[in-house]
């Protein structure tokens, strides 16, 4: 309990993560939340893979976790940039009227 | 020469059938009554040589069905056909009305749509009717006895642009069907005893199983009673007898020379004519000839009563066909063949008479059938009247016409047959011929005597049949006078010399027949029917010309009984509310809800609407959210997960 | 070692926790700031593993730009809040029942967990000793010899990251009017001098 080991980073990524999954598909508010929650889910994975990192000894896992970070930020980035499109062709955000794709 | 009088009526029907179109209504007349007037002739020939001069023989053609070992298990069917004296008579009789009749419709129907396809009818009926006397097998007289039936259902609805007519005519094949599934079965049976449909074979076998039992709904009943009673069936529903009647006034929607050729003369005897026939097989059950005579007797009776009250003059000329075809049954059952195959004849020629002068009469009627509308008919239509007046004569019985000698012959038989049927059916036959009378002179008055009941534009248009309609009915009205005389003075049909005539055709066993040397009938039964008859005629002389006021009298005291007899005892009604709906319904049912709801359901239209019910229910998934599908993606990564732990923990 | 377990404890608690308030949040600028304190914490437990390069880099790079973009958008779009409150109960049985399934589907695999003994000896690259040299420089030695390569493709994916956000929200001014340089070095004397022969006392018309 006392001796933090890999096993409780794991849980904490792993809480993080179903956070982050719940949000995607839980929410009707905003289509924000959808990417905040993927923010969550690339944080918890970093999260997963420096704690292995550390408890292997080995760096790899920390440049990956950089590279992931590096990529989120884009994804970020572009994800925003298409929102803000979108908001300004439909005037609305709200998730239930992004239905286009209907079939 | 024997099988060109059988064959000519069925290539006149073809040339006439097909072809009419090319060689136009006079030419299919001609080509029908020609073939039918050399095939008449013929007949003639072939009752001289075959019945007089006593040379039957059977003609082969060629093997119809030939499967399995011929000893054993094996069917053999010929296409043979047998003359000897007992179709010999029928194919002269046959072959004489049709001819008539051919030539009677050339004027009756000249003024129709179709008269190629008329007299290709007529013909072809005529092919099948001598199919069905000279069959030498079960299986030819069955494809004959079809073969009528299927004509009759083609002439009753002639007129097919008639709802009534097709419906009589298909009441007529469905009731006859009821019969022909009892002449069926009594064919299987056959088979299943003897083991062969020749008829050689079987009379020859007869008193060999005469005491054999067969199962039959559980029970052992004997062998021969159960296949006779289930080939009376079978004649009773071509025969038009009590219970499988109600075809045959209804048939009266076709045509007139279509009643008077199939439904006085010729298809209607073709029940008797089949007793006559199996009369080596019948003879042997005793019980079914008990049977054929209480449905006979009864018959007749029934049949005269209803006859009294009709108004249609076709109709009551219906009732006493049916009427006399109980009279025939009578006598084939109390084993006096020759006797009813005597009547057959005579039948034959006063009954298409009778027929026929109803259509001159209608003819010259403009079409009116209602006798309440006619009367007055006697100073326009003298010929017709007396001829008229000779079938009339003949039916009652009166001598020296055909009838009396015929019909005498069967009540005497009756008489003298000395079973409790027997006489059953001696008093019902007696009161038979004075409501016989009764209603054959009903008819005489109010068509001929009395006042115009007819509109005074009908009446304009009275006139006497044209020539080409009078001839028959002048040649029939000369054997309704003489073939009676001439059959019974000849020693052909009935009395002393009859076993010589009809040799082999008819078996009559020694306990059966009637010996007039040993057991003389006694001169007041064989005066009996001769004063009910003149009895009725002058009831109807009384009730028609001198107090024409008694019939409605009577009919308001007794007029339950008057509605009994003119709604023909309720049988249609009857028949109508225990079968026809049930089936009906049932059809429906099965139609609307086995087929359709069951079959379709199940079939075609289950499979393509189940189809885009699928599809419909799956482009659910497709809802456009993006969650949606990142759930779905979700659920199956989760599955996969669940999926693999299970495998390997 | 008490300490470290308490600030993991309190670092862990207080992420999940905003997370849960990311997602359940009423205010979208409410989710966004739980979301930096989510990022905050999450660089605490990094410190805690020994990582303090990338804790300082999610703190820069996620929390100064990435929700701060965030807080941007939310802020520029005009979300109406009455309209956005339905619907979250309605998926919560099968979300909760699905969501319950992954945990622990996580959890059991990572307490199933057995690192196979020789896995120390084969790491890519054996982590020094944080005694000798600073994480930082032991993860620069590693990215600019052996990962240059990636490295140099993160720049790319940046690169067209910004020129794909660009992109798609540039809206040009309708109401400045621009040089355009060639159409101006293209023109022809034809197409903009027109000689008029004009007669006394009538103008050009």
């Amino acid at each position: 309990m006392f001796e933090i080991g890999l096993a409780h980073y794991l849980v904490v990524a792993a809480v993080l993560f179903t956070l982050g999954i719940f949000g995607i598909f839980l929410n009707r508010k905003n289509v924000i939340i959808i990417l905040m929650s993927i923010e969550l889910m690339l944080l918890a994975v970093n999260i997963n893979f420096v704690a292995f990192s550390a408890f292997l000894h080995d760096m790899v896992g920390q440049i990956f976790a950089m590279f992931v970070l590096t990529v989120a930020a884009a994804e970020a980035a572009i994800g925003l940039a298409i929102l803000v499109v979108y908001f300004r062709n439909r005037g609305t955000i709200a998730v239930e009227d992004i239905h286009l794709m209907k079939g | 020469m024997t099988v060109a009088a059988i064959f000519l009526p069925l290539l006149a029907a073809f040339i006439a059938g097909f072809f009419g179109r090319w060689i136009g209504d006079r030419g299919a007349q001609l080509v029908t009554c020609a073939a039918l007037a050399i095939s008449a002739v013929l007949g003639i020939a072939i009752f001289a040589i075959v019945g007089l001069g006593g040379h039957a023989e059977t003609v082969h053609l060629f093997t119809w069905i030939d499967t399995g070992d011929l000893v054993n298990s094996g069917l053999r069917v010929e296409w043979a056909l047998r003359f000897d004296p007992l179709s010999a008579v029928m194919v002269a009789v046959v072959t004489i009305v049709s001819c008539m009749v051919h030539i009677y419709s050339v004027g009756y129907m000249a003024h129709d749509r179709a008269i190629p396809r008329f007299m290709a009818y007529l013909s072809l009926f005529t092919f099948f009717m001598l199919m069905l006397v000279t069959a030498d097998n079960f299986v030819q007289l069955f494809f004959g006895w079809e073969g009528v039936g299927l004509s009759s259902y083609l002439l009753i609805g002639f007129w097919y642009d008639r709802p009534s007519a097709n419906a009589a005519a298909i009441k007529a094949f469905v009731v006859n069907r009821v019969g022909d599934f009892g002449f069926a079965l009594g064919i299987f049976a056959v088979y299943k005893i003897f083991g062969s449909l020749q008829f050689d074979t079987v009379f020859a076998a007869a008193p060999d199983v005469a005491h054999n039992t067969i199962p039959f709904l559980g029970h052992q009943v004997d062998a021969l009673t159960v296949t006779c009673i289930l080939l009376f069936v079978g004649a009773m529903g071509k025969s038009a007898q009590l219970g499988l009647h109600t075809w045959l006034p209804d048939a009266m929607e076709g045509p007139t020379p279509v009643s008077a050729l199939i439904h006085a003369a010729t298809m209607v005897t073709a029940g008797v004519f089949m007793l006559a026939r199996l009369s080596p097989l019948f003879e042997y059950a005793p019980v079914a000839l008990a049977v054929v005579v209480v449905v006979g007797g009864t018959t007749a009776i029934f049949a005269a009563t209803i006859g009294m009250a009709q108004n249609d003059i076709k109709r009551v000329i219906a009732y006493s066909t049916c009427s006399q075809l109980g009279y025939m049954f009578l006598a084939a059952g109390v084993s006096a063949y020759g006797a009813a195959i005597f009547h057959l004849m005579t039948h034959a020629f006063f009954k298409a008479l009778l027929f026929l002068s109803a259509g001159s009469v209608i003819h010259a009627m403009s079409g009116e059938q209602d006798m309440r509308k006619m009367g007055g008919l006697w100073p326009h239509l003298k010929k017709t009247t007396i001829v008229m007046w000779i079938g009339s004569l003949a039916l009652a019985g009166i001598p020296p016409f055909a009838g009396y000698y015929s019909k005498d012959a069967i009540i005497e038989a009756a008489w003298s047959a000395g079973t409790g049927v027997g006489y059953y059916a001696f008093w019902l036959g007696v009161f038979a011929a004075f409501i016989t009378a009764f209603y054959s002179w009903r008819l005489l008055f109010l068509t001929f005597n009395g006042p115009s009941r007819a509109d005074p534009g009908v009446m304009e248009h009275v006139h006497e049949s044209p020539p080409v309609m009078l001839w028959p009915l002048y040649v029939l009205a000369a054997g309704a006078v003489v073939a009676g005389f001439v059959g019974y003075h000849l020693h052909l049909f009935i009395g002393p010399g009859s076993q010589a005539f009809w040799g082999d055709s008819i078996l009559v066993l020694p306990e059966h027949a009637q010996d007039e040397a040993a057991h003389p009938v006694p001169l007041v039964i064989s005066l009996l029917p001769l004063v009910a008859a003149f009895a009725g005629i002058a009831t109807a002389w009384y009730a028609y010309i001198r107090d024409t006021d008694l019939p409605r009298r009577a009919a308001k005291l007794f007029d339950a009984l008057y509605l009994l007899l003119l709604n023909k005892y309720y049988f249609d009604e009857i028949y109508d509310a225990l079968i026809v709906r049930p089936t009906m319904a049932l059809g429906r049912g099965l139609w609307k809800k086995g087929d359709g709801v069951v079959i379709d359901g199940f079939g075609p239209d289950g499979v393509s609407s189940r189809t885009r019910d699928i599809a419909a229910w799956t482009s659910r998934l497709q809802t456009g959210y993006l969650y949606h599908y990142a759930f779905a993606m979700l659920i199956g990564l989760v599955a996969l997960v669940t999926w693999y732990l299970v495998r390997i923990g | 070692m008490i300490v470290t377990a308490i600030c993991f404890y309190l670092f862990s608690f207080v992420a999940i926790a905003s997370g849960v308030m990311v997602i359940a949040a009423r205010n979208p600028v409410h989710s966004v700031l739980f979301l930096i304190l989510a990022f905050f914490n999450a660089a605490g437990l990094f410190v805690l593993m020994g990582a303090e390069f990338l804790a300082m880099i999610l703190v820069i790079v996620y929390v100064g730009a990435v929700a701060v973009l965030f807080l941007f958008v939310v802020m520029m779009l005009d979300i109406n809040f009455a309209a956005l409150r339905q619907g979250f109960l309605q998926y919560l049985p099968i979300g909760l029942l699905i969501g319950v399934a992954l945990f622990l589907e996580l959890v059991i695999v990572f307490g199933a967990w057995a690192v196979a003994p020789e896995v120390a000896a084969t790491a890519a690259a054996p982590m020094p000793s944080p005694m000798q040299v600073t994480n930082t420089a032991a993860l620069g030695a590693l990215l600019y010899t052996r990962y240059v390569y990636p490295f140099q493709a993160a720049g790319m994916i940046l690169l067209v990251a910004m020129v794909g956000a660009i992109v798609l929200t540039l809206r040009a001014r309708k109401d400045v009017r621009k040089q355009r340089i060639g159409a101006q070095i293209a023109r022809r004397r034809e197409d903009s001098v027109e000689i008029v022969k004009v007669r006394p006392r009538e103008g050009v018309s």
